[in-house]
C-alpha cells in the first residue's frame, strides 16, 4: 500500500535523489539520506479518523512510516502513555507538564523499539538475514528481541563499559554481544565498516535512513494525545541527535497534512556535562560540533561524543527558538529521584537528564511557566540500577514484630481505623 | 606504504578496491596523493582544502580531529580510514 508514498532517500546537503536501498549517506558529499514522502498521496489515505480507528502503537501512523506493505517486525510497539504530570508541575513551578512515557515502551522498555521496529521491517523487505547495531545499551536490547521475535540473526556491539542490566538485557535474546574496547564512537566507526563489507542491516548504519523515522512516532503520539496539537515546548535527550529531529518532523508533518494547527514548538536539547557536544554547540553558537573524546557520565545511554545529528540538532534548536543545557551526575541522580517520587516513574539516568535540564531552563526563564512542555522520558530505570547504588542509603531491618515497626515509625504514626 | 580503507560504496571509484596504498608523510599528504590516483574520490571526499563536513579519518583507531587533523604524521604501517560520520545514535 504504501510503496507509492515514499519516494525515495534524499541528501541533506545536495539534495540527490537515492532509490530506496540500504544505504546512508551521500556517495557525492557524505551527507545523510532522509526519506521523502508523497504528502499528497499519504493525504488521501491518512486522516485524523483513520488514525483513531486503528490499534494503540506506532503503525496507525504507517503512511508515515518508510515501509512498503505491511510491517512484519514490532507489531506491538508504541503506543505509550502521555501522563498529566501535575504533582511534578507542582514542583517545577509551571503550569501544564506532561511526562511522554518510553520507559514502559514495548518489548525492551525504551523509545528504540520504535527505530527498530521500522529497521527490521525494512531490513525483511530488504531480504536481509543478518541485522545488527552499534549501540549504548538501549538500542542493544531491542535489536536483540525483535530480531530473536523476527527470527533474524543479530549482532550487536557495544562499549566495554555499560551496565550489567543493559548487556544481560541484550545477552537473553540470543543475539552475538559483543563488547569492543573504547567508547560508542569507536564501536560506531567499526559497525560503519562492518555492516558494507559484509553486507549486513545495520539499523543505524545502512538502515539508518529508515530506522530514524521510528523515532516520529513519539512525535505523533504525542501532538495525538494533547487533543491533536503540538505543545509549546519539547525537551528530549540528545545522544545522536537524532530524536529532537524527528519529534519536530512529526509535528510538522501533522501540521502540512493539516491534523494540527500551526507548530510553534519549541525544542529543548538535554545532555550531561561529561558528554555535551550539541549543548555545547548551541551554548558557544559554534557552527561545528567539536567532538567530545572520552565522555563521561552515568547518563551512559547519551554518551556520544560525535553525534551524527549535532549539527542538525543544534540547527533546530536554535531556529526553534529553543535552547540545551546539560548537568551534572549529581543533578541527574535528584531529577531520577524527583520524576520518581512525584508521579511514580522511575526513568534510567536519561530521564534524570532530560528532567534536570528542563529544571535549569525554566529557572532560565527560557522555558515559559504558562505554556504547554512535554518531557520526553526515553529508557526504564531498572536497566540503569548501577548509578543509584550508595545514592538512596538502605532498608532498615526489623523483626517482624510490632515493638520494633512502632519504634522505627512511631506508634502515633498510624491513622487508627474503627477505633 | 601506509593503507588507505575506502567506504565500500566509494568503491566504484577506486575500481573496486577496498584499500589503495598513497605516500604522504602526514594525512593530509596522504589524502593528496590518493585524489592524484582517484580524482572522482578527491572531490568527493574534500570540499575545497578542507574534509567535508560528514568526513571522518582515522589513523589507527584515531580519529585525526583528537590528532593533529590533516597534519597529523603517518607512518609506514598506518592505517588511514574514511569513515562516513552519518552512523549511529
Amino acid at each position: 500500500m504504501s510503496e507509492e508514498l515514499v519516494r525515495g532517500l534524499k541528501c541533506r546537503l545536495c539534495g540527490k535523489i537515492y532509490e530506496k536501498s540500504p544505504l546512508n549517506f551521500c556517495t557525492d558529499d557524505f551527507g545523510p539520506l532522509e526519506v521523502v514522502y508523497d504528502y499528497e498521496a499519504v493525504a488521501s489515505t491518512l486522516t485524523k479518523a483513520s488514525i483513531t480507528a486503528r490499534p494503540h502503537n506506532m503503525w496507525r501512523y504507517r503512511e508515515l512510516l518508510p515501509i512498503d506493505g505491511e510491517p512484519t517486525v514490532g507489531l506491538n510497539v508504541g503506543g505509550t502513555p502521555l501522563v498529566r504530570a501535575d504533582r511534578l508541575a507542582k514542583a517545577l513551578g509551571i503550569a501544564e507538564l506532561y511526562i511522554k512515557n518510553d520507559a514502559v515502551n514495548h518489548p525492551t522498555l525504551s523509545f528504540k523499539d520504535r527505530v527498530v521496529a521500522v529497521a527490521l521491517s525494512k531490513a525483511v523487505e530488504f531480504g536481509f538475514r543478518t541485522v545488527g547495531c552499534a549501540s549504548t545499551g538501549n538500542l542493544a536490547g531491542s535489536v536483540a528481541a525483535n530480531a530473536a521475535a523476527a527470527g533474524l540473526e543479530a549482532y550487536v556491539l557495544i562499549p566495554d563499559n555499560l551496565e550489567q542490566g543493559k548487556v544481560l538485557g541484550a545477552m537473553i535474546y540470543g543475539a552475538k554481544v559483543i563488547a569492543v574496547e573504547g567508547n560508542y564512537d569507536h564501536v560506531n566507526r567499526l559497525c560503519s565498516q562492518i555492516a558494507f563489507k559484509f553486507g549486513w542491516g545495520f539499523v543505524n548504519v545502512n538502515l539508518r535512513p529508515f530506522y530514524a523515522e521510528g523515532s516520529k512516532t513519539m512525535g505523533f503520539e504525542i501532538a495525538e494525545d494533547l487533543g491533536w496539537r503540538a505543545p509549546d515546548h519539547v525537551v528530549a535527550p540528545m545522544a545522536g541527535g537524532s530524536l529532537i529531529g524527528k519529534l519536530l518532523k512529526a509535528f510538522k508533518e501533522f501540521e502540512t497534512l493539516g491534523f494540527i494547527p500551526k507548530v510553534s514548538t519549541k525544542m529543548f536539547g538535554a545532555q550531561a556535562t561529561g558528554c555535551n557536544p550539541i549543548s555545547n554547540t548551541v551554548k558557544t553558537d559554534a557552527l561545528k560540533v567539536r567532538p567530545i573524546r572520552n565522555p563521561n557520565t552515568i547518563a551512559k545511554s547519551l554518551a556520544i561524543g560525535d553525534p551524527a545529528d549535532g549539527y542538525f540538532a543544534s540547527q533546530l534548536i536554535r531556529d526553534s527558538g529553543g535552547w540545551s543545557e546539560d548537568v551534572d551526575d549529581d543533578a541527574i541522580v535528584d531529577a531520577m529521584k524527583l520524576l520518581a517520587e512525584t508521579e511514580g516513574i522511575f526513568a534510567e539516568t536519561a530521564g534524570g537528564v532530560t528532567l534536570a535540564v528542563a529544571q535549569k531552563l525554566i529557572a532560565q526563564g527560557r522555558i515559559d511557566r504558562d505554556g504547554s512542555t512535554v518531557l520526553c522520558i526515553t529508557g526504564n530505570g531498572l536497566k540503569t540500577q548501577e548509578a543509584l547504588i550508595g545514592k538512596l542509603g538502605r532498608p532498615p531491618v526489623i523483626k517482624p514484630n510490632m515493638a520494633e515497626f512502632e519504634a522505627l515509625v512511631g506508634s502515633e504514626a498510624g491513622e487508627l481505623v474503627g477505633a | 606504504m601506509p593503507i588507505i580503507r575506502i567506504p565500500t560504496p566509494l568503491r566504484p571509484h577506486t575500481g573496486g578496491n577496498d584499500t589503495v596504498e598513497a605516500q604522504g608523510a602526514t594525512v593530509g599528504a596522504l589524502l593528496a596523493d590518493l585524489g592524484k590516483q582517484y580524482p572522482a574520490l578527491h572531490e568527493r571526499i574534500f570540499d575545497g582544502t578542507d574534509l567535508r563536513r560528514f568526513v571522518n579519518v582515522y589513523v589507527n583507531n584515531e580519529d585525526i580531529r583528537y590528532l593533529e587533523d590533516l597534519e597529523t604524521v603517518v607512518a609506514d604501517k598506518d592505517e588511514v580510514s574514511i569513515i562516513p560520520a552519518v552512523a549511529g545514535g
